[in-house]
């Protein structure tokens, strides 16, 4: 595997690398051919790995190999190379599927755009970052990957530089990342003062036996690390760069915020279980943040206008349900809802996309400008609304397995807040996701006359990749169910976790409800019934009622206005920090100008009016040096006198 | 031989360089030009002949000068100073590339003070003698002088001025302290006194009187640097010089600082060194955060760099500080990463004065749709500065930071901010720049780099993402100097790294954490 692994990465970057050097002058408009074709056969690549690991499944042993030393200084050796475990393959997989549908789709949906080949030359390098980012088999490396994919997302976020909320975002996106790679980089380095390794073999080889359980170390870097991840993955208190992030292309905002690297921390969590079970403060904190984020950004997500924002809420959202999961200590259900919602919430977004399309509008689309599109764009309705109820938890589509999952183990773990913030999400989840459905495709279009005229079905290079993710929002979910082999990908997974488990097994209190059947049962039904009821509550304002939307809108108006202004936070951060951090800079630039600059320029000039006055003692007349004398000779005279 | 042949032709062709007549205009640049390939041409065989991975001086030759004084023409390299050679002939080659258009009135003599300042650099990186080394050092300085006071824009005499008075200032104090240990090795040693530095290494010197030498002697290095908060010539002289001046200064002259620190300052105080430490380290990281938040508010693009370049070498600085081979080694690789993303900075604003005739952030806007290859390479030199991993930049920022996390988790945190601050002014820098629409109708023409522009950023690109990918061998070829900087300080540590004093949960079954942090 060793042999050909490196190529699935190193394929995107070529493509990448071929598309910025020669794709204006050379490959222009197949610059998406160049970068579908590179991404299919790194597909390949990945899946023949994948059919290697899978059928040993659990006695897969990890594929660990450095290709040579990228750092090395004393005791300090950083390799080049790769680390291909049981949950590499799964986000390996996941990385270059959900890319190569991502980049056929937007074949279609960029072609007329201006920019197009430098779509195709961020795209793919995003791509080589994110596989380097699952596959490094070091900590750096990982983080090579981690800023690699934020400065893609950034570059792609800005991809209209030319409007300025798009620079705006993309700067802010940057920013607030390189906020949370701070406690990234201190988490890491930390780690290496404490375990002298940073390989993710040697790590999970050295930690057990350089911490502590429950110690302030692990605590410490844990939290570090973690605060790298509300970063990256947009939880509180660092996500309020992806709503903005939505001023990308759309396909950008399928795959980089919502598909892909906005998971990233959620992996590198999973990656890290083992420190993180030996941290149950940290599990803690990444548990309450993450349900938290769930019910937070669902709750923003009920009364935005724009169709991606709404998206964008419920990613981050998403996001918070696999902390959620992490903090109980169930990572591979972490990683399942990671799987599962790759796939549904591409094909959401994709879906927006051709919407968008169809509305000849770029990044933003009201959606009480839509409606009934059902007529004029079946294939895209029909795989939204595929997608629309597998993340509202409807059986048997994916996002109801990997959701109950975690509600599950939430639940049989203890952790009843968790659970409770989880199904209060679940039910806003329903809601504002049909409420989105059912402004986009159903009644009748409220648009103007002229919008109504153009509006068409995408072609079928886009609707295509559209029905084969809704085949996955359908079918992923199954690969933990009794078809596959009960909890097949469970038990795929279990050596990733295992000795994480093992370590954390004899401090947490036994799970106070082990396994009753009777009770899981019970509960999926239970939250099978709010998604039912947040759907149906959407329909009725909707659909059925449409006058109680505004109604309810009337009579709740200041809630309506806090949870449409996103609770003001922006605002907030703009006034504390930034306002604060520009008042320091000017504060430190006049220090500049009026105390060091102006007081070095006093010495001078003070050193300049001294040799003046001494100057002037140079009078020219002879009078006066001879009284000079006259006044010295005294003096030596008296002096000699005094002494002797 | 080729050492000193690398760092004489500079100086030869400079001479050369006066008797081409002033009537064959165009020949001087090209002349000057020419004669810059020499060295770097002549580092090829450097490289070869350089032994990697062995400690000590090498390429050494010795010529008795001054034999009355004992003063020689002692030179040697050793891994840092063969990378800071290198350095200064690629930045050197690339700043005469860069004057070809932007310098158009008194070109003969403009081109005759670079040679002689490429001398004057390389000197001071192979010179042993003390006597040798100061001289070579005040060669940087006058050459600069006229560079920025008679090429310079706008304020160019007060900056040339202020830029000579603050370094003279320095080297005078500096020039007292070598006197002084000249007679102190020759009551010391006996013999025949000679101005070679390892002799003033061996002394022993009482420790008062040591921090005092130690002051008079830094200072010209710490002003050099620049340290906060003798940072103040800075600004004025790298937004006042022409472009090949800045380059030069912010690539090389600033560098010659930080290697003064390390060759000379460390062996032959280390008491002192570690003495002022915590003074220094607190200078450093002020630097940091200060120079970064005051390059935030710049609106003047070279002044932002400028800033950027006092917040930078903080870190750098810092690195050294932290007294292990990892941050030492950080602190060096970061002065080559300086030199080549601030270098090319400079070399990106100069190419958009030399097209507007202004400086100022707010007279551009929206120059990505004009000038996409020059977008493209201000943005990777942007995010060199900026320590994006995968270039240049990161390498040395994080080997800074992983030893001075090994040193004090404090001072860590506060100089791990620099890397946020370091991207906002960055990308707002070049949001402002390059992003938007086009506001002011004159950038609406702008040409995009020509062929002379595009090969002179090239290099430094590949160079930067080099380094960026493989940093090993440039690592391999610093560490023998880096270990010997580390052995110097070694005995003389007091504190105790504050790691060691966390209690691990199994001291027999744990990689100990003394051996971890022990420096090596």
């Amino acid at each position: 595997m060793k042999t050909f692994a490196w190529l699935i990465p190193i394929l995107p970057a070529l493509a990448a690398l071929a598309n910025g050097l020669f794709g204006r002058r050379y490959i222009n408009e197949w610059a998406g051919h160049v970068a579908s074709a590179a991404m299919l056969l790194s597909l390949l690549l990945a899946f023949i790995c994948t059919m290697i690991a899978l059928p040993q499944g659990g006695d897969f042993v990890p594929v660990d190999h450095d290709y040579y030393t990228w750092l090395g200084a004393g005791t300090l050796s950083i390799p080049f190379g790769i680390y291909i475990d049981q949950l590499s393959v799964v986000m390996m997989m996941v990385v270059s599927l959900v890319s190569s549908i991502i980049f056929i789709y937007a074949i279609g949906y960029m072609r007329s755009d201006p920019g197009y080949v430098r779509f195709f030359t961020y795209m793919p390098l995003f791509t080589f970052f994110m596989l380097l980012l699952v596959m490094g088999n070091s900590l750096p490396l990982l983080f090579v990957g981690w800023e690699g994919v934020g400065l893609c997302s950034y570059l792609l976020i800005g991809y209209y530089y030319d409007r300025d909320y798009a620079a705006d975002a993309g700067k802010k996106a940057f920013i607030v990342n390189r906020i949370g790679d701070f406690g990234f980089l201190l988490g890491m380095l930390l780690l290496f003062w404490f375990t002298g390794a940073l390989k993710f073999s040697d790590l999970f080889e050295s930690a057990p036996s350089s911490f502590v359980y429950a110690g302030v170390p692990i605590t410490m870097i844990t939290l570090l690390l973690f605060f790298g991840a509300t970063g990256k993955s947009a939880q509180i208190p660092l996500y309020v760069w992806l709503p903005d992030a939505m001023a990308g292309p759309t396909p950008v905002s399928a795959l980089i915020h919502a598909a892909t690297m906005v998971t990233a921390g959620v992996y590198m969590v999973a990656r890290l279980n083992l420190l993180y079970s030996m941290a149950p403060a940290t599990l803690f904190l990444v548990g309450v943040i993450g349900g938290l984020t769930a019910l937070y950004a669902a709750s923003i997500a009920l009364v935005q206008r724009d169709a991606k924002k709404i998206l964008a809420y419920s990613t981050i959202s998403q996001l918070g349900y696999m902390f959620l999961a992490c903090g109980t200590g169930a990572y591979i259900a972490a990683i399942f809802h990671l799987m599962t919602h790759a796939f549904f919430k591409a094909c959401l977004f994709l879906g927006a996309g051709s919407v968008l399309h169809a509305f000849h509008r770029t990044t933003d689309v009201d959606v009480f400008e839509a409606g009934g599109l059902r007529k004029v764009m079946p294939f895209t309705r029909w795989t939204f609304l595929i997608s629309t109820i597998a993340i509202a938890g409807i059986p048997p589509l994916a996002g109801f397995f990997s959701k109950d999952e975690i509600l599950w183990k939430a639940f049989s773990g203890g952790h009843l807040f968790l659970w409770g913030l989880g199904i209060a999400a679940a039910f806003c989840t329903a809601l504002y996701i049909f409420r989105l459905y059912n402004l986009l495709f159903s009644g009748e279009f409220r648009g103007t006359g002229e919008q109504r005229m153009h509006l068409h079905e995408s072609p079928a290079l886009m609707w295509v990749p559209l029905a084969i993710l809704a085949f996955f929002s359908i079918c992923a979910g199954w690969l933990n169910m009794p078809l596959f082999g009960y909890h097949g990908f469970h038990n795929f997974l279990h050596p990733v976790t295992a000795q994480g488990h093992h370590l954390a097994e004899h401090a947490i209190h036994p799970p106070i409800l082990a396994s009753e059947h009777l009770l899981e049962w019970l509960l999926a039904i239970g939250s099978v019934l709010v998604a039912l009821a947040g759907i149906a509550f959407a329909r009725l304002l909707y659909v059925w009622e449409p006058t109680l939307a505004s109604r309810m809108e009337e009579s709740f108006q200041s809630a309506f206005t806090i949870l449409y202004h996103k609770y003001h936070i922006d605002e907030v951060y703009d006034l504390i920090v930034v306002q604060n951090y520009m008042r320091c800079c000017r504060a430190a630039q006049w220090f500049d100008d009026r105390v060091i600059i102006a007081g070095l320029n006093g010495l001078a000039n003070s050193a300049n009016r001294a040799a003046d006055t001494v100057r002037k003692i140079q009078t020219g007349t002879v009078t006066h040096y001879a009284l000079a004398t006259l006044v010295g000779m005294v003096f030596l005279v008296v002096w000699l006198f005094l002494c002797y | 031989m080729l050492l000193t042949l690398i760092t004489f032709i500079p100086l030869i062709g400079a001479a050369l360089l006066l008797c081409v007549p002033r009537s064959m205009e165009g020949a001087h640049k090209w002349f000057a030009f020419g004669v810059s390939l020499v060295p770097l041409i002549l580092c090829i065989p450097l490289m070869i002949v350089f032994p990697y991975g062995e400690p000590g001086f090498h390429c050494a030759a010795l010529v008795s000068w001054i034999p009355s004084f004992g003063i020689d023409y002692r030179i040697g390299i050793d891994g840092i100073s063969f990378v800071l050679i290198i350095l200064t002939t690629i930045l050197t080659t690339i700043s005469i590339a860069a004057s070809f258009e932007s310098i158009k009135e008194k070109e003969k003599e403009f081109y005759f003070f670079l040679l002689l300042l490429e001398t004057g650099m390389l000197g001071t990186f192979i010179a042993l003698d003390m006597f040798l080394f100061f001289v070579f050092w005040e060669l940087m300085l006058v050459p600069m002088y006229f560079i920025i006071g008679v090429w310079g824009h706008g304020e160019r005499i007060y900056a040339s001025i202020k830029f000579f008075l603050y370094t003279a200032f320095g080297s005078a104090l500096m020039l007292l302290v070598i006197f002084y240990l000249y007679f102190e090795a020759a009551n010391q040693l006996g013999a025949s006194p000679s101005f070679h530095f390892e002799n003033f290494v061996a002394l022993t010197l009482d420790p008062g009187i040591q921090k005092w030498l130690f002051v008079g002697f830094v200072l010209a290095f710490l002003i050099k640097m620049p340290l906060f908060p003798f940072h103040t010539w800075l600004p004025y002289a790298h937004t006042e010089a022409p472009t090949a001046g800045s380059v030069l200064l912010a690539g090389i002259l600033l560098k010659s600082g930080v290697y003064g620190f390390l060759r000379f300052c460390i062996p032959i105080f280390p008491q002192a060194v570690i003495a002022f430490s915590p003074v220094l380290m607190t200078l450093a990281i002020i630097g940091v955060i200060y120079g970064a938040m005051v390059a935030m508010v710049q609106r003047d693009v070279k002044r932002l760099v400028a800033y950027s370049s006092v917040s930078h070498m903080g870190m750098l600085l810092a690195g050294i500080l932290a007294w292990n081979l990892q941050g030492i080694e950080g602190g060096i690789i970061q002065m080559v990463n300086h030199g080549l993303s601030t270098g090319a900075l400079f070399l990106i604003v100069g190419m958009i004065y030399d097209r507007r005739h202004t400086r100022e952030v707010s007279e551009f806007g929206g120059l990505s749709k004009v000038m996409p290859v020059y977008a493209t390479f201000f943005m990777i030199f942007m995010l060199s500065s900026i320590g994006l991993p995968g270039l240049n930049g990161f390498v040395g920022e994080f080997l800074i930071l992983l030893g001075l996390m090994g040193h004090s988790i404090f001072w860590t945190i506060l100089a791990a901010t620099g890397v946020i601050l370091g991207a906002a002014y960055m990308l707002w820098l070049y949001q402002r720049m390059m992003f938007g629409e086009v506001k002011v109708e004159a950038n609406r023409e702008l040409k995009d780099l020509n062929r002379r522009e595009f090969h002179i950023l090239l290099p430094i690109a590949i160079f930067c993402f080099l380094i960026g990918v493989f940093p090993y061998p440039l690592q391999k070829t610093l560490e023998p100097a880096a270990k010997q900087i580390v052995e110097y300080i070694q005995p003389h540590l007091t504190a105790e790294p504050w790691l060691a004093s966390i209690p691990l949960p199994n001291e027999n079954t744990s990689p100990s954490i003394n051996n971890e942090s022990n420096h090596e």
